[in-house]
């Protein structure tokens, strides 16, 4: 019998999903971009075998419709931590393509000035 | 045609979008936004307390933190995220992630609360994150310059002070421009004559 209104079960019902685990196979940013692999697509034709949020995913990120961690997250209505850890164990599976973002710590690399300037003529044409 | 990025691969990149409770936030992320904004949450678990303290103590174990966020297709091969940070700002766990490669940061300032950003602005100069300040003009109306506010914050003198209207589209790529600006100016100086 539960003594409170908020079961304890609160805590643990998140990562049932994930058999418990808390910790992610890979870290994963917030704003890294989740792509389905051509393996990920036979596994969703097959029926899976990683669970109705394997299938999910699979589908979600499918067809060139990249989605962000944080979206995957909030569109399965997720906590953050569950969707990393079953978006990492998939990607070390080979089911999905995680694409990290790119790095603006070192203000002399040219890659992240280019970035910079793409983002801001981008916005200037919206 | 566009041209592809160095890496030829798809990426993105992030701008957080901070202030007080009201400001305007998920306003401003809702007017450039492609999609709806959608809400994620994080679960933050109180290490070093066991479930045992947790029933003596209800409540405490978890805290969830919301955040909402926007998206813009900037290419095909390009997606900008902006993300509004958390209401209350103790949930500095969250903070963290946020701030983590980020382009910059925009602080949104009510000019009647003022103070509400203050937590905000120490946060990123401590994190050496990019912000400017965005003074959002409720009923299009601007109660105090950008001198008088920039003032009350003390903020340095080359920190951009900007005026919008949240719900306005243009107005918030304007913000946004104003950011990006900012932080490549920033970084060719840095290049340039490194410290």
């Amino acid at each position: 019998m539960p003594e409170r209104d908020e079961p304890t079960g609160a805590l643990v019902r998140p990562y049932a999903v994930t058999r418990g685990r808390t910790r992610p196979k890979l870290e994963i940013a917030l704003e890294a971009l989740v792509e389905t692999t051509v393996r990920g697509r036979s596994g969703m034709m097959r029926g899976g075998q990683g669970g109705s949020e394997h299938q999910y995913i699979a589908e979600m990120c499918d067809g060139g419709r990249v989605q962000s961690l944080a979206e995957i997250a909030a569109r399965m209505q997720l906590p953050l931590g569950v969707a990393r850890v079953i978006v990492a164990d998939m990607a070390t599976d080979g089911l999905v393509a995680v694409y990290e973002p790119t790095s603006l710590d070192d203000e002399t690399d040219a890659v992240g000035t280019e970035l910079l300037e793409r983002v801001l003529s981008g916005l200037r044409r919206l | 045609m566009s041209h592809r990025p160095s890496a030829g691969r798809v990426t993105s990149a992030k701008i957080v979008i901070a202030g007080g409770f009201g400001v305007g936030k998920t306003t401003l992320v809702g007017s450039v936004s492609e999609i709806t904004p959608l809400t994620t949450e994080a679960i933050m678990t109180s290490a070093g307390v066991g479930v045992d303290d947790n029933r003596q103590v209800p409540g405490k174990m978890t805290t969830t933190v919301a955040m909402d966020f926007g998206r813009i297709s900037i290419d095909r091969d390009l997606i900008l995220y902006l993300f509004g940070t958390p209401g209350q700002t103790r949930f500095w766990f969250m903070w963290d992630e946020l701030v983590r490669g980020a382009i910059g940061a925009v602080v949104m300032v009510d000019t009647r609360r003022l103070a509400d950003c203050f937590a905000a602005i120490d946060f990123f100069e401590h994190r050496r994150l990019p912000y400017l300040i965005a003074i959002n003009c409720f009923d299009g109306m601007q109660y105090h310059n950008a001198q008088d506010v920039r003032d009350a914050l003390a903020i340095s003198s080359d920190v951009p002070v900007v005026s919008c209207d949240a719900r306005n589209r243009e107005s918030t790529k304007n913000v946004l421009i104003s950011l990006v600006e900012y932080v490549l100016t920033m970084r060719r100086t840095r290049a340039v004559a490194p410290a």
